[in-house]
């Protein structure tokens, strides 16, 4: 799969990938693959950052490969590690064998036989395919010096191992980083980066991503469930649900054979769209019976 | 697309960006650059994708997504036009040096060069707020000229006498270590290429770090005479370690992280008076709570950051909505902090709704009137953090 030519080949693309983006992303992630930079995406949880990346290596055919970033991740977890074990089997059969030079010896257990592949170097790795997709995923979750780490590798595309010598991508992957903004990703890196805040759809764009993701859900539900949705996300809570959440409600009120929305179900399943307790607190009861209210009359105003 | 047009537009693209950059947007020439490739990688077919090539090229944080759409709007309607105004404004606008927060006046000013009448319009308003509530905002740049001789001295003197505080926790990121925990398998590894018999074994151990540190402080009325003394420490304090994240709040919340990491004293502070409006006003600390549990909680208090909270505790909400909030502070924080001026009467007593609602939610309570007081900070601040933690989670 080639990479698309234009703004409105990239629309389709990830629509292929069932991904229902807007104008705005499909024009980042187009430049993205077109200047072959990366791409930082931020947004609240459940926003569908990590989506985009999945959608785009299904839909060009390429590899994915995942980083998943957790405080205290070294170069032993993401980029590469010696096979300790392999090597010391290796130094007690040249012992046994009683061989040759230690120079020797040296130079053949730090040869890439006894290397394991970490994402970051996987992701440098040419392939059949074509240059993988490289997730980055949650890099806020990371600390400052693993991020300065990163900047090497992405504005470069290489690796160095001391032992080898330097590993160079000669088609570098698609990277594509996501943050949940926990902290502030550091300029330096922003800066080599093409930045997309991903924002919560609007009602129809939601609609549609519903639709697609959720088909079992009976439409009447479907509609009413993004309606509270976007009546929720006005409200002032902690943590306004993303469109995670949304699907998981819909999915959870197919289960409950629910046909529509009423104040019984609503209460019940709540735990599935808001996750602090103080949330579910302020909305439970009058606050939902008052939205569901407000939401019959626009349905009925509008027909 | 013909030669000579693209150049035109290579032209606007760079006045675009010059806009945007005294708008206070950090828009670089290698931006500047990028953004050009990308418009030539995207072609101008529609407005709409014009702009989110922009969008995508020229803006890196969130925080200025609003600033570039009206300087988009304003100035891809009619550039020659802003070219104009630009090129007569040119040397007052070089004079001007951008600080303000406020998006739409930064970018008029930033556009036609405007001085800001409101500060020179507004009447001279004196009244003595100390010690009371007072029920307006009081909008106008506090004067760092009225700080007397002698409290600047001690100010100076007491920062000067600071050793700033070292409290550290363990991270998982590990170094070498001669007696360590942990095996360092690479290390013993190549050890063991250079002698021959028995493998020493080398060691690591998990690297420590100072939690990031976030400053809460109250600039009302009550609170004035201490917040001017203990900027200076914050000053100090920012610059002397990374991850601290100062706000200051009266009526509203404003962060002045950035305005305090510029190294002069006396400009970090000219800067935060000019950031902050609402010096001198009144208190509402349940809504600067909440405001900062909704918008910056997520952001800065990720990796066991330790909060101060500097206020008297004087509402002039009488401590409505300050329980649930100072709650829901405590839940995410390691450590909090409160720091009280008022503590430095003997006989002090927990009367006001306000402090009532906040006392049992503070890991530690102490005063901050005097050096005495700002030295025995220091002290708590480079104290043992593991035993607080634990004293705070079992109650």
């Amino acid at each position: 799969m080639t990479l698309p030519s234009s703004i409105d080949e990239t629309v389709d693309l990830l629509a292929r990938g069932s991904y229902v983006a807007d104008r705005s992303l499909s024009t980042v992630v187009f430049l993205a693959l077109k200047m072959g930079r990366p791409l930082l995406l931020e947004g609240e949880a459940g926003v569908g950052k990590t989506e985009i990346a999945k959608v785009l290596a299904q839909a060009l055919g390429r590899r994915l490969i995942r980083l998943q970033c957790y405080e205290g991740l070294d170069t032993a977890a993401a980029v590469y590690e010696w096979n300790y074990q392999a090597q010391m089997i290796e130094i007690r059969l040249a012992e046994a064998e009683g061989v040759e030079t230690r120079d020797e010896l040296g130079k053949d257990i730090f040869s890439e036989r006894f290397l394991i592949r970490r994402p970051l170097l996987q992701a440098l790795e040419p392939s059949v395919e074509g240059p993988p997709v490289l997730l980055i995923d949650e890099l806020d979750r990371t600390d400052e010096p693993f991020e300065a780490y990163l900047l090497e590798v992405l504005s470069d595309f290489q690796v160095t191992v001391p032992e080898i010598g330097t590993i160079h991508a000669d088609n570098p992957p698609i990277v594509i980083v996501t943050s949940n903004r926990t902290r502030e990703i550091h300029d330096a890196l922003k800066r080599r980066c093409l930045y997309h805040w991903v924002d919560y759809p609007n009602a129809e764009r939601e609609l549609d991503i519903l639709r697609l993701k959720a088909p079992q859900a009976p439409e009447e539900l479907s509609q009413q469930v993004v309606a509270f949705v976007q009546q929720l996300r006005q409200m002032d809570l902690y943590k306004s649900p993303g469109v995670a959440e949304t699907l998981d409600w819909a999915n959870a009120l197919t289960h409950l054979n629910a046909l529509s929305l009423d104040a019984n179900n609503v209460n019940d399943t709540l735990g599935t769209l808001l996750k602090y307790q103080d949330d579910i607190a302020r909305v439970q009861g009058s606050e939902a019976a008052r939205i569901l209210e407000e939401i019959r009359m626009a349905a009925s105003a509008a027909q | 697309m013909a030669e000579p047009q693209q150049g035109r537009l290579a032209e606007n693209i760079v006045h675009f960006a010059r806009v945007l950059r005294r708008a206070g947007m950090p828009a670089g020439p290698r931006q500047v650059i990028e953004a050009i490739e990308a418009v030539q990688a995207a072609g101008l077919t529609h407005r709409k994708d014009f702009y989110w090539t922009l969008h995508a090229t020229l803006v890196k944080r969130h925080e200025h997504h609003e600033l570039f759409d009206q300087a988009f709007h304003v100035f891809w309607r009619d550039p020659k036009l802003i070219d104009r105004m630009m090129s007569m404004m040119l040397p007052e606008i070089e004079a001007r040096d951008e600080t303000r927060e406020e998006t739409s006046r930064r970018l008029a000013e930033a556009l036609f060069g405007q001085n800001d009448v409101e500060a020179t319009e507004e009447p001279d308003i004196d009244i003595d707020a100390s010690e009371t509530f007072s029920a307006q905002d009081v909008l106008r740049t506090k004067d760092f000229e009225q700080m007397s001789a002698a409290e600047l001295a001690e100010a100076r003197a007491a920062i000067a006498r600071l050793r700033l505080p070292l409290d550290e926790s363990r991270t998982r990121r590990t170094r070498a270590a001669v007696r360590g925990q942990l095996v360092d398998m690479r290390a013993t590894m190549r050890a063991s290429l250079r002698s021959s018999g028995i493998i020493p074994l080398k060691r690591r151990d998990f690297r420590t770090k100072r939690p990031p540190l976030v400053v809460l402080c109250d600039i009302s009325g009550s609170m004035s005479v201490y917040a001017r003394v203990f900027l200076h420490f914050l000053h100090a304090l920012t610059n002397a370690r990374d991850r601290v994240h100062v706000f200051l709040f009266g009526t509203r919340l404003t962060n002045v992280t950035r305005e305090l990491r510029h190294r002069d004293i006396d400009e970090a502070i000219e800067r935060v008076t000019q950031a902050v409006d609402d010096w001198d006003g009144g208190t509402r600390i349940g809504e600067t709570l909440h405001r900062f549990n909704v918008d910056w909680a997520r952001r800065v208090l990720g990796q066991g950051a330790v909060v101060l909270l500097v206020t008297d505790g004087l509402d002039r909400e009488a401590g409505e909505g300050v329980e649930p909030e100072i709650t829901r502070l405590h839940r995410q924080t390691k450590r909090l902090i409160w720091l009280n001026p008022l503590l430095r009467y003997d006989r002090f007593e927990p009367k006001s709704l306000g402090i009532r609602a906040l006392l049992p939610h503070v890991d530690e309570f102490r005063p901050v009137h005097n050096i005495q007081s700002l030295t025995a900070l220091v002290e708590a601040l480079s104290g043992e953090p593991e035993r607080m933690k634990t004293g705070k989670k079992a109650a």
